[in-house]
């Protein structure tokens, strides 16, 4: 309840666009069972782009599927997630096939295969809007060509009748934001669009994504691994480990001086200009494996700073040293 | 210990570079055999060509793949996938080369493995030309092999799945005549070399490891036949940042350890900063730039590694960007634009850059651009400026 309280005191809208509170996915297959998320509660305004920071196996794009109701029947999701004050996992399947790609959209990593080999570009595009607005094929192809301009193809006009295989990466990719803003959606969600791309390439498609996001006033839940890319596109950044969000803040006081021992860790393994010579630091060991949810601190057996409360404090339960900041570490005073 | 640091050129009577190649752009040889650490450990193979002596030399070396095409298979295009490329590894360094995807780099480090036949180039490895006859100063394809040895990016694919890794290790020293024995003792030497208890992983398969172990298994592989080179293609791409840190401070280690050269390829500007002594920038097919890391990454000449570095994701959201460097994909190699490649992404393109090629201007201490803008006299409006 005071968690609740206080976090829409940050947050400062009255209804939040996103909100998740303690959702858990759990894979239940006859091999064995993964606790793939444990507990996430994410809050995000609108016109706010939250970064969700992890490596593999974190939970990071399992928790955007959730959002989305894109697992797969076997999966367990549990908790409430609400999308414009809309309760998500209530929707029936009519329901969700107008909620998605109307009101939620989603960009994924590999164009080549989000996009269908056998349609064009511009019918993709055309068939998202004819779907959701009802509208006309000629109207829509028009819209088509709209949306190609406004990602920023060069001569979107002929780019239109191209099939995907007949575009380059960059421009693959910037068809695929299209089909996704096609019917100018309340929220974003990215799932590493720019982790194929070269670099000149990356730039653009960030710099890109940013501006849309501005221009539209969408709200965007951009997964990635990359600190550098949480650094040139979040508001807020949330780090996950072991299917928990362990830490969250603005951008800039979570790169400059993160609270929790596992981002610390991430930044100093990361490399950056100037490390030559310099030995990196690295994180010991392995993520664990998930087959039983971690009761308390999942990062404990990793962990430098480890101490006896670590592995008895349930959670362990979010601090909230300064406003607008949390990390679940015992280490981390309570209040400031 | 690192090697490069650029003083005390020694004066390298240079083993005079097999001649033929006409068009010697980056033409190595005396000019890369500068300077290097005294104080390598012998590897097993005795060093035969003396410090100076670039460990492996690469002269014009050019790929084509041909496009069939129509009823008949006629060649319609061909992709320039190394168009004429020369540089020289020096003894003891590390080389990175950099480049975006389709710039050729894997195809220079399949070449350099000689996994594929080269159209044209000559390899020179320690003063010995690879694949000719021995009467004249060649060395044999497999000799060639086992001083040279490669890691790939893709950890699981490069690993037989059938094979324990302990035989996967011990396979290439069994093929150049170990016994089995010593084969199964010097992998199980190799697994604790790269940070793997042997008693715990020599009888696991590649599916029972993490991509960190397996890529370490792949290193081991790599150095079992205790190699003077390793081709490292893309090695960290697929890691995770924490592992990424892992297995470069492995290298870092196995480098200083058994005295090997590494040949360090990734898409990576701040992993390839991290581990190399020079660089070495290809854009499609070509070399772009080359020089020592600090002059890459602080004065950097030609325009297209300017943007490279300049697209790197900044760490401070403080002093985020708001133009991207450049706009568009790199072109297509099957059609690469005339004279610069780069011209038609570049901003200081003017009509020089279209009629001729640039040659690679020497901007001291082994800093080559091959942009008119550093070659004073090309006819380019800012030619000498940036050379100055």
């Amino acid at each position: 309840m005071s968690e609740v309280l206080e976090r829409s005191a940050v947050a400062s809208t009255v209804v939040p666009l996103v909100k998740m509170r303690d959702v858990g996915v759990r894979f239940v297959t006859r091999d064995r069972t993964v606790n793939a998320v444990n507990g996430v509660d994410v809050d995000l305004a609108a016109g706010e782009v939250l970064c969700i920071l992890g490596e593999s196996g974190s939970g990071k794009s399992v928790t955007m599927r959730a959002l989305m109701r894109l697992l797969p029947r076997f999966a367990q999701v549990t908790g409430r997630i609400e999308v414009g004050g809309r309760d998500v996992m209530a929707m029936n399947e009519g329901q969700l096939q107008d909620f998605r790609g109307g009101d939620v959209a989603m960009i994924f990593q590999e164009p080549m295969t989000a996009l269908d080999p056998v349609f064009t570009v511009g019918r993709q595009i055309a068939e998202t809007v004819q779907r959701h607005e009802g509208i006309s094929r000629s109207a829509a192809d028009a819209r088509a060509l709209e949306l190609l301009e406004l990602v920023q193809i060069p001569s979107a006009k002929r780019r239109l009748a191209a099939y995907p295989h007949e575009l380059s990466g960059g421009l693959r990719q910037r068809a695929m934001i299209a089909v996704a803003l096609a019917c100018k959606p309340k929220l974003l969600l990215a799932d590493e669009p720019t982790t194929a791309l070269d670099a000149t390439v990356q730039i653009q498609v960030l710099l890109l994504l940013r501006r849309l996001q501005e221009q539209m006033g969408m709200g965007v839940i951009f997964v990635t691994h990359d600190l550098g890319v949480a650094g040139e596109i979040a508001d807020r950044v949330a780090v996950m480990y072991a299917g928990k969000v362990v830490e969250e803040g603005p951008v800039e006081a979570l790169m400059r001086g993160p609270l929790h021992p596992y981002p610390r860790g991430l930044l100093g393994a990361t490399v950056h200009p100037g490390m030559r010579g310099k030995r990196l630091t690295t994180i010991p060991g392995a993520p664990p494996s998930l087959e039983t949810a971690p009761t308390t601190c999942p990062f404990q057996p990793r962990c430098a700073e480890a101490e006896p409360a670590c592995s008895t404090e349930i959670g362990p339960a979010p601090r909230r040293p300064v406003p607008g900041r949390m990390a679940r570490c015992v280490k981390v005073p309570a209040a400031g | 210990m690192r090697a490069g640091g650029g003083e005390a050129a020694l004066p390298s009577k240079q083993a005079g570079a097999p001649g033929g190649s006409g068009r010697l752009r980056f033409a190595s040889g005396t000019r890369f055999a500068a300077s290097y650490p005294m104080s390598i450990a012998p590897s097993t193979t005795a060093d035969r060509g003396g410090p100076a002596q670039p460990l492996l030399l690469v002269q014009d070396l050019q790929k084509h793949f041909p496009i069939k095409g129509g009823i008949f298979g006629a060649t319609v295009a061909t992709v320039r996938a190394v168009d004429g490329v020369s540089f020289a590894v020096r003894k003891g360094e590390t080389l990175g080369i950099v480049g975006e995807s389709g710039c050729g780099k894997s195809t220079t480090a399949r070449l350099l493995m000689q996994l594929m036949a080269p159209d044209a180039g000559h390899l020179v490895f320690d003063g010995e030309g690879v694949g000719e006859h021995a009467q004249t100063g060649g060395m044999s394809l497999k000799d060639y092999r086992r001083q040279v040895q490669m890691v790939f990016q893709d950890s699981y694919a490069s690993l037989n799945p059938r094979l324990p890794i302990e035989d996967s290790i011990a396979f290439a020293p069994k093929v150049h005549g170990v016994s089995d024995a010593e084969a199964r003792a010097r992998a199980r030497e190799m697994l604790a070399a790269v940070g793997l208890a042997p008693a715990t992983f020599a009888r696991r398969y590649p599916h029972e490891l993490s991509g960190g172990q397996r890529q370490r298994v792949n290193i081991a592989r790599a150095l079992a036949l205790q190699p003077r080179l390793v081709l490292l293609d893309e090695p960290v791409s697929a890691l995770d940042k924490s592992v990424e840190a892992q297995v470069l401070n492995l290298l870092v280690d196995l480098k200083e350890k058994f005295g090997l050269t590494y040949l360090f390829i990734s898409h990576d500007l701040n992993v390839v900063q991290y581990i190399s002594d020079r660089v070495l920038v290809m854009y499609l097919g070509e070399v772009a730039e080359m020089g020592p890391v600090d002059a890459i990454y602080d004065r950097p000449a030609h325009p297209y590694t300017q943007a490279l570095l300049a697209s790197r994701p900044a760490m401070d959201p403080g002093k985020r960007r708001m133009e991207p460097p450049l706009t568009g994909d790199p072109p297509n190699p099957i059609n690469p634009p005339s004279g610069c490649r780069f011209r038609t992404r570049c901003p200081h393109a003017e009509a020089v850059c279209a009629d001729r090629k640039p040659i690679a201007a020497d901007l001291g201490e082994g800093h080559l651009a091959a942009c008119h803008m550093a070659a004073p006299g090309s006819g380019h409006s800012r030619a000498g400026r940036l050379a100055a």
